[in-house]
């Protein structure tokens, strides 16, 4: 059996002054990542403070884009699609979709790379995953 | 600081209806009030304290007080903890109660999605303006179900649960179900039944998920003076806690729930363990909140939780703990995509003795009522309360 993942149309990320950065980054390709100066840990989803300190003592920081599946969920509508969290290199685990594959062939565990999706009204794209 | 001993549940109703073509949501919040009002022999206007969520239509509190004509409050509380705020707000009911902040608590919940025809789990939805963690989220197809699958599939990944062991908790929840004429599912249903139908988001099938149903329903929580001058049998609140649990920057371990933390609070103000507990409500909108539910309050050790509940042990005069003997949400109901309201409710009848004569515990003195809120994948609260029968 093979599900091939749909190329469903997605919804414009709704922009913010805080996290303008990191789509302006998204734009240009770039997959940005907080890093929390205070403790020297990696941090998901970007925002304005560290998660782990509560200060701003923090930057956006390029990520490399790979990592592995920590749990996933294919949702099984008329344009199936793989929701997941993947554990990035770096540490933090994000919440994304692993596209472009065969969904029943997905497992915990299995390596991904990094790959940037197009969003509805020419808004910046998202970054999702595929097998590496 | 304890409020075990300082407060009775005194009423308690369930509207009746799961399709609520001819009511308004706010007129099912003056049902619901009325219908527990009733129950507890009390009167609007001894009513003094009110809780509700953001599900109720207006400003906090304001507009259902109005609506309702509760005129004579000197304490409101709408803190908001999707469908478990309702096991919650017994607790908070309860410590106002000992501050003297209010003698008569009154909790509503209403709502009509099915009415409205709402796709509760299955369509990306935000719940407000400016949530932060939206647009990196919403985009992705974020939905109720995925997010309780993701914890299922981790779930089966780390101690080898099966779609047959989640199974088994829709398979007692239904076999309780056919003793409710209000239930919206009353067929029994098998394992393999539950495991064969269609595959909503992996490892979730259809009868792994609740219904959505219209409706509500209110309790009152009063001091105990008042409990007493009452003639219903009396339901004392032991002890009630919250908790959080949430993405932690990226720390997001899917293993266990903020129900670890409430479970393990409201135990120790009960001074009872879960060995004690006769029967349980525990939130049902998909099987793996049960699950997840039954390992965090200590029914049994992290990871067991499927070996737990296979072969009956949920079903009342079958097994070690009779559960949501209404049909719970997986079959009953689970009016305004919130099902703690429900659970109290059905826990306020097992410690009456007033549940179906099928399903009814024999001499249940001592019951349990938990609730998760929220997306358990993501971000969610917890709430545990606990009740003696006195």
């Amino acid at each position: 059996m093979a599900t091939q993942s749909a190329n469903r149309a997605i919804p414009a990320p709704k922009e913010d002054p805080t996290t303008k950065p990191f789509w302006d980054a998204a734009r240009e390709g770039k997959f940005l990542i907080g890093l929390c100066k205070d403790t020297g840990k990696h941090f998901w989803y970007p925002r304005g403070c560290s998660p782990f300190t509560l200060s701003n003592n923090i930057e956006m920081v390029e990520a490399k884009g790979t990592g592995t599946i920590y749990s996933f969920s294919v949702m099984r509508t008329k344009e199936p699609h793989a929701v997941a969290y993947v554990e990035l290199d770096e540490g933090p685990r994000m919440f994304t979709n692993i596209v472009d594959c065969d969904l029943d062939a997905l497992k915990i565990g299995q390596k991904v790379k990094l790959v940037f999706k197009p969003t509805e009204e020419g808004a910046a794209p998202v970054p999702m995953f595929t097998p590496a | 600081m304890s409020i075990n001993g300082q407060a009775y549940l005194v009423g308690a109703f369930e509207h009746p209806t799961r399709k609520a073509e001819k009511q308004s949501v706010a007129q099912l919040h003056a049902e619901v009030a009325y219908g527990a009002l009733q129950d507890a022999g009390l009167s609007k206007d001894d009513v003094d304290g009110f809780f509700c969520t953001g599900a109720a239509p207006g400003l906090g509190p304001i507009n259902m007080a109005d609506y309702m004509g509760l005129t004579k409050l000197r304490h409101v509380d709408s803190t908001d903890m999707g469908g478990c705020s309702y096991v919650m707000h017994v607790g908070h009911a309860a410590q106002a109660i000992k501050e003297g902040r209010c003698n008569v608590a009154l909790i509503t919940l209403a709502g009509r999605p099915r009415a409205e025809g709402m796709a509760t789990g299955t369509v990306p939805r935000s719940w407000a303006p400016n949530i932060p963690d939206d647009p990196f989220e919403i985009p992705m197809g974020r939905t109720v179900v995925n997010s309780y699958g993701m914890v299922a599939m981790r779930h089966m990944h780390e101690f080898g649960t099966t779609s047959e062991q989640l199974a088994w908790i829709k398979v007692a929840a239904s076999t309780h179900a056919q003793y409710n004429p209000h239930a919206m599912l009353q067929k029994v249903v098998t394992v393999e039944e539950v495991v064969n139908s269609p595959m909503v988001s992996d490892p979730l099938h259809r009868l792994d998920c609740c219904v959505i149903s219209d409706g509500g329903g209110a309790l009152i929580v009063a001091k105990p003076e008042i409990a007493k001058s009452l003639n219903r049998p009396l339901v004392k609140v032991l002890g009630c806690a919250e908790a959080t649990k949430n993405q932690a920057g990226g720390g997001i371990d899917l293993s266990y729930s903020a129900v670890r933390q409430s479970g393990a609070a409201a135990f120790a103000e009960a001074k009872v363990k879960p060995t004690d507990i006769q029967y349980a409500s525990i939130y049902d909108s998909f099987t793996i909140t049960v699950l997840m539910q039954l390992e965090d309050l200590g029914f049994c050790k992290k990871g067991e939780g499927g070996k737990f509940v296979m072969d009956g042990n949920l079903i009342s005069g079958v097994g070690r703990l009779p559960f949501n003997t209404d049909g719970g949400g997986l079959c009953n109901n689970h009016p305004a995509n919130r099902g703690g309201m429900t659970k109290v409710i059905e826990a306020v009848r097992q410690l009456r003795g007033e549940a179906h004569p099928k399903v009814q515990v024999p001499g249940c003195k001592l019951a349990l009522a938990n609730g998760v809120g929220g997306l358990l994948g993501h971000r969610h609260g917890g709430a545990t309360l606990i009740m003696e029968r006195e």
